[in-house]
């Protein structure tokens, strides 16, 4: 680390980096300076004023420059006349600060003592109790009685609705903007503001309608008081009595750390979740998840869910026990020996995805498994994603990152606050797309191009870099003046990206699907579907930039473990194969019909599900499945960092975990599967048999890092209790290239579009089978594509 | 050039305007045209003066005779009389009446202010301030080109650390070093900023020079542009001041049509332009980091410091601000020199100092004096005594964020030094004298009142601990303070200093601390006796 700086924090010497602010370098030390407005993932304000310290720095000789010297050949201090904020001053070298002294006790008590004169003082019944920074500071630094009448509160609005889920107490509200100032600054989202000045500053929003953010949630995890409260959560439970679990969100391919705050209720004796926080891990969420992960858990206790085995007697479905059913299954499929077709979603774990292949390969001898058709190129990702070590949060200077043909707020909303603050920290963003995302905001290049003429713009890129040794022959004929052409983003633009890819140090290519072309034609990935991931593939690789750290594709997945998924099918070398002959269908955790797609005719149709989905409407056996809260298990999340989730609330009904109904289901058959007890058996296999996951067992898993900032746990500041990662931070496994070292380029002639082709648009609130059953987030839900439709034509 | 014999000015306030000022406007410039004397006379509208009882008003100078009210069907008659003729129209004359405001002021100022040393409104009034040719008449933009000809910058800011200059917005930095600061910090693009949110109560210096002499902010901020390397200046003007922003667009395109203003000023490679921003009615904008989040089009919130806006200014550039009355000095010192300036005031406070005469004494208004002058001269000389023979009771210099000093501090010299030595702030220049019919404990009441709503919220100690002191304060102005409430008053007024992010909270104490130091006699007996001794407080026996 460079420029480090010695400074005294009472009187004991610490070297931080230059720039740190004195808070921060009290807190390396384990002093705590207490803070209200600070937060380290925000700029310094120093509007609460709680951080006043006496600061003192060398006397320097004007003359020589030199420090001063005292008797004892110490540097002289000259202590400052007033009180610094610790939050907003950066440390010198030789600096001296007081923490503790009955000058700076004073004035935290004072402060204090102001806030608790206007404070309500409600918190036997705050949502914040027992976890609340305010709390714990007053405990800690504050005065024991107040000077002040306790009728001079104000009283004001306690339910003042700021949006659609997020409420505001305006009493308990201490005005440090830490909301306001994570949406303007970390979100970027400007949709909060101060209101009148002084002592009726309120907190109100600028938008309509209120509060029209996809991060809202995070400002009530960050309010230092119970001000914030979510329509989820508030007063349903208080923090003490909560149990903590790890885990991870299901709703994209971030794989955001969560802790459900689970409680087994007095009236039902029934575990649920009641709460989504959170957990720090500084190489995926940081501290922050979207509203869609907080509030998108209500699935997990659906009135709607699956509780038995559902078997088709005299044309209807009706209630079966597990024996019955696993019978039936496998009667019908040693019957149908060989003539069975799987599908398998990617929102499963890879467990269940590991023991399917594998149920295919030993058990119904056949590698007829196809991956749920959503997109194309997670072979590519396996081999030239971003290389191990890759951490988004440390991308800056020298940094490009080639955003193309995705929305990254709307498929996978927590990289867009990630890229973003990489482009603040000098990361240059080329942002190509057929539509305007929030992304162009962040842009150094925004590269708007025809719809359906992405890949053509990719190669105009890797021309205008000069590089490609393997296609150098196709590449050539796009030249930045026929990409012009083609996509109508202007050839100095083109020129412009192309300097600035060639002029990387670190280069992350980020694809989405935002196109017109059918991915999967009669189970078969079309050249048009993959034609923009192989082109960003040969990017990558005729650039140098494949197999390392920082460096390599980041795929835009629909779903939380869509190359989890193919890795572990890829694993059992599963493929599709057309279906002629076909007499049985084995569906696990997906809902082709639903979806609009029709299924090949079978005689017997086996689905595995949490829900009575359109699909199992029409099956034969219907399984039910546990959700992700229910059960362990692990996911790959789009950077392929393994991680683990744990076991939160008690099963519902008689559902089972997908790997465990499919191990019955083997054992069944006839497999020698006992030894497949846990969830954690079938991971140990996988991490000793599938090359790329190795290391991925889950005691590797499960191992945390020390982080910073240092967030919940004892903390006395920085929030609840729930940050603090228990669960382990994940393993991120090693890209294709670098367990090989081989790499090529391979040419797919880039699709043509038609007048007609309308672009493939991802939007996160889309309504959906398990974030309809959420109806605190009814409100945030669309049915429709909200861009105009003549944006979404092709040429 | 034009050279006038009389200017007319006619009242535009908004009741002058209700009455007919428009049509009286009209008339006048029918009739003066009717008689050819649209070359000798100058015809006006001025803002508000002070005097609604006899509006519209129509003020002819060099007489200054005041007419009201004036009726349309009047104006030929005066116009006849008075401008041609050349006799006072006394049928049209407005009532005498104790004056008070801008018009004692204008109607006290001829030959009897023989002390008077007039730099920073040495042409206020008596230019034409919407005419650069006027200004340029009266010397005006000859310092600008001395600097841009034969001085560097450097140079410029060597004469003004010589002339000791200093900061007359109220804290009194020395303003060559502040201009040195921005000079020497390093940055591509640098700004001037012309602090001109007169809003502290009971201060109208700044509006004078901006409202009569406009042209010399424009020259002196081009000079410290110059100086400072700076290439963008704003106005920040009050809003309430439209006249005053009016002129300033206006001469800001009559610079720019004479390259005064704009690319390669005279020629030079120096090119400098200045905006107009109008404030929007908060106090706290004159602080000057809340100013530049102003201008930036953020809520008006003082930054925390350091880093200063010497350094990190607007748009995070290096950024020199001034107080209009600082910047009105500037043209002076650069065409008389240093040691000139030196001349006028004390050897550590030189120069002169322009103060608001307010309160009950016999004249109110605007007088500019050399620095030192003591508050007994002020009231004997320019106040003419106290109202109806009352004796001088307390004092508050330098607005609200200034100091209440008692009778006995009459006699200390008014500069920096001096008052820095007893403790009191100079402030704006806004003098409130008072006799005894003024309570001290509601002086301090109304001052609070003043900054727990003009306190902007930001911090912690300013936002609750102004709500608690004036609640405190009116307690006691009711006659149900106790003793309990002057210790939590002492405590919240060190918390307050101690505490506070910015100047607005750090002077919020300063009234109830001088209170205490001075007139602990008055607050013991609304204590104790119950008794207010002004007669002010309602003493109802209520508590808040």
């Amino acid at each position: 680390m460079a420029d480090l700086i010695n400074v005294y924090i009472n009187e004991v010497l610490v070297s931080v980096p230059k720039g740190t602010v004195i808070v921060d370098a009290a807190k390396k030390l384990g002093v705590n300076i207490p803070v209200f407005c600070y937060h380290p993932k925000l700029k310094p304000v120093g509007m609460c004023r709680m951080c006043l310290v006496e600061v003192g720095r060398r006397k320097i000789d004007r003359a020589t420059g030199q420090p001063l010297l005292d008797a004892n050949n110490q540097p002289e201090i000259a202590w400052g006349l007033k009180l610094e904020t610790g939050c907003t001053t950066p440390i010198e070298e030789g600096m001296q600060v007081r923490t503790q002294n009955e000058v700076v006790k004073k004035a935290q008590k004072d402060v204090l003592e102001f806030l608790l004169t206007s404070h309500p003082l409600d918190c036997p019944v705050c949502d914040k109790g027992g976890e609340c920074p305010l709390q714990n500071l007053t405990l800690q630094f504050g005065p024991g009685t107040t000077r002040f009448d306790y009728n001079d509160k104000q009283h004001l609005d306690k339910h003042y609705p700021l949006g659609d889920i997020i409420f505001l107490d305006k009493e308990r509200c201490i005005q440090c903007a830490r909301c306001i100032r994570f949406q303007d600054e970390v979100a970027d989202d400007r949709v909060l503001g101060f209101y009148e000045r002084g002592r009726t500053m309120q907190i109100d929003t600028l938008s309509e309608p209120g509060f029209d953010s996809k991060f809202s949630g995070n400002t009530t995890d960050i309010c230092p008081v119970g001000a914030l409260t979510t329509r989820d959560f508030r007063f349903r439970a208080r923090p003490w009595e909560m149990t903590h679990v790890p885990s991870i969100c299901t709703h994209c391919a971030v794989g955001c750390n969560l802790t459900l705050g689970t409680r087994r209720s007095a009236r039902d004796r029934q575990w649920e979740i009641l709460r989504v926080m959170p957990r720090q891990n500084e190489d995926v969420n940081e501290i922050w998840i979207c509203d869609k992960g907080r509030f998108g858990h209500h699935f997990t206790r659906s009135q709607a869910r699956l509780t038995t085995p559902l078997v088709r007697k005299n044309g209807q479905l009706a209630e079966a026990t597990w024996d019955e059913a696993i019978k039936l299954v496998a009667e019908r499929l040693n019957v149908v020996y060989g003539h069975v077709v799987g599908f398998i979603g990617d929102r499963v774990s890879n467990e269940d995805a590991y023991l399917f292949g594998k149920l295919f390969r030993e058990g119904v001898k056949t590698t007829r498994i196809a991956n749920r058709p959503h997109v194309a190129g997670a072979d590519l990702v396996q081999k030239y994603g971003v290389g191990s070590g890759t951490n988004l949060g440390a991308l800056g200077k020298g940094t490009v990152v080639l955003i193309v043909a995705g929305d990254v707020e709307e498929t996978a909303p927590v990289y867009m606050l990630r890229l973003r603050a990489a482009a603040q920290r000098g990361a240059k963003l080329i942002v190509a797309n057929a539509r305007e995302t929030k992304m162009d905001r962040y842009a150094a290049n925004s590269l708007r191009y025809k719809v359906g003429t992405e890949t053509q713009l990719v190669y105009g890129l890797l021309n205008a870099v000069n590089q490609g040794s393997g296609i150098r022959d196709q590449v050539a004929a796009y030249t930045p003046a026929k990409v012009a052409e083609i996509t109508g983003v202007p050839e100095a633009e083109i020129t412009a990206a192309g300097k600035l890819i060639a002029e990387a140090k670190d280069l992350i290519v980020v694809f989405g699907d935002e196109q017109p072309y059918d991915i999967m034609v009669n189970g078969q990935y079309t050249d048009a579907g993959r034609a923009l991931p192989q082109a960003c593939a040969n990017l990558v690789v005729a650039t140098g930039h494949a197999g390392k750290a920082n460096n390599g594709l980041l795929s835009l997945w629909p779903h939380n473990n869509t190359q989890g998924v193919f890795d572990m099918l890829a694993a059992n070398g599963a493929q599709w194969t057309p279906a002629d002959g076909l007499k049985a269908l084995y569906i696990v955790g997906s809902d082709p019909i639903g979806e609009g797609q029709t299924l090949p005719k079978s005689e017997f149709t086996i689905v595995q599900e949490l829900f009575l989905t359109e699909t199992a409407k029409q099956a034969d056996v219907v399984l039910p499945a546990l959700s992700f809260a229910e059960r362990d298990g692990t996911f790959t999340n789009a950077e392929r960092r393994v991680q683990r989730y744990y076991k939160a609330i008690a099963p519902l009904g008689q559902a089972r975990a997908d790997w465990e109904i499919i191990r019955m289901v083997g054992e069944q058959l006839g497999l020698k599967w006992t030894h497949y007890l846990t969830s954690e058996g079938v991971m140990a296999e996988i991490a000793a048999t599938v090359p790329q996951y190795s290391g991925t067992e889950y005691a590797a898993l499960a191992q945390v890092t020390e982080a910073w900032p240092p967030v919940g746990s004892n903390d006395l500041y920085f929030g609840g209790t729930a940050y603090d990662n228990r669960g382990g931070v994940g393993v991120q496994i090693k890209s294709g290239v670098e367990l090989d070292g081989q790499s090529e380029m391979n040419w797919i002639e880039p699709p043509v579009p038609s007048a007609e082709s309308t672009l493939h648009v991802r939007q996160l609130n889309r309504h959906g089978t398990l974030i309809d059953q959420s109806a605190v987030y009814q409100p945030r839900l669309i049915d429709a594509p909200i861009e105009p439709a003549q944006v979404l034509k092709g040429a | 050039m034009k050279t006038v014999r009389s200017m007319v000015l006619v009242s535009n306030d908004p009741l002058s305007q209700a009455r007919g000022a428009q049509a009286v406007y009209q008339r006048l410039e029918q009739e003066i045209a009717a008689r050819g004397l649209t070359d000798e006379i100058s015809l006006m509208t001025v803002d508000d003066v002070g005097r609604h009882d006899t509006v519209p008003m129509v003020i002819v100078y060099p007489e200054a005779v005041i007419y009201g009210p004036v009726k349309p069907d009047d104006v030929a008659m005066l116009v006849e009389e008075h401008l041609y003729k050349g006799r006072i129209a006394s049928g049209l004359l407005a009532p005498a009446r104790e004056l008070t405001g801008r018009i004692a002021w204008l109607s006290a100022r001829k030959g009897t202010l023989p002390a008077e040393q007039r730099i920073v409104l040495e042409r206020a009034g008596l230019i034409d301030p919407e005419s650069i040719e006027d200004y340029i008449i009266h010397d005006g933009y000859v310092a600008l080109g001395k600097v841009l000809t034969q001085m560097k910058p450097t140079d410029v800011i060597a004469e003004l650390e010589q002339s000791g200059l200093q900061g007359r917005g109220g804290a009194g930095f020395p303003t060559g070093l502040k201009w040195k600061f921005v000079s020497k910090a390093p940055g591509d693009r640098k700004y001037v900023i012309c602090n001109a949110d007169e809003s502290e109560p009971g201060t109208f210096k700044d509006r004078l020079v901006l409202e009569g002499d406009p042209h010399t902010i424009l020259e002196a901020m081009t000079i410290a542009a110059y100086a400072v390397g700076a290439s963008e200046g704003y106005i920040y003007v009050r809003g309430e001041y439209v006249l005053a922003q009016q002129r300033l667009k206006k001469a800001i395109e009559q610079a720019r049509a004479l390259n005064l203003l704009g690319e390669n000023i005279f020629g030079s490679a120096f090119s400098f332009d200045i905006h107009v921003h109008a404030g929007a009615g908060a106090y706290i904008c004159g602080e000057e980091t809340a100013l530049i989040e102003s201008i930036e089009g953020k809520r008006g919130e003082p930054r925390s410091r350091p880093p200063y806006p010497t350094t990190h200014g607007l748009w995070g550039k290096p950024t020199l601000v001034n107080n209009v009355e600082t910047l009105a000095n500037i043209t002076a010192i650069i065409r008389n020199g240093a040691a000139w300036f030196r001349k006028f005031g004390t050897p550590k406070s030189p120069g002169t100092k322009v103060y608001t005469i307010l309160g009950n004494v016999n004249v109110t208004g605007l007088i500019e004096v050399p620095m030192g002058i003591t508050l007994r001269e002020v009231i004997a000389i320019y106040g003419k005594g106290m109202k109806n023979g009352s004796s001088l009771s307390l004092a508050q210099t330098g607005g609200s964020s200034g100091s209440i000093i008692p009778a006995s501090l009459q006699d200390t010299p008014m500069d920096f030094e001096s008052f820095g030595k007893a403790g009191v702030s100079l402030g704006s220049g806004a003098l409130l004298i008072c006799d005894d019919t003024t309570c001290v404990v509601d002086l301090a009441k109304v001052l609070l009142n003043f900054f727990r709503n003009e306190s902007c919220g930001k911090c912690t100690p300013c936002r609750i601990g102004t709500e608690r002191a004036y609640q405190i304060l009116a307690n006691i102005c009711e006659g149900t303070g106790t003793r309990n409430d002057l210790a939590q008053l002492t405590m919240l007024a060190d918390s307050l200093t101690a505490l506070s992010n910015c100047g607005l909270g750090q002077t919020a104490a300063t009234p109830i601390r001088d209170m205490f130091k001075h007139f602990s006699g008055e607050v013991d007996a609304h204590i104790q006796l119950k008794v207010c001794p002004a007669g002010v407080c309602s003493m109802s026996g209520r508590r808040l």
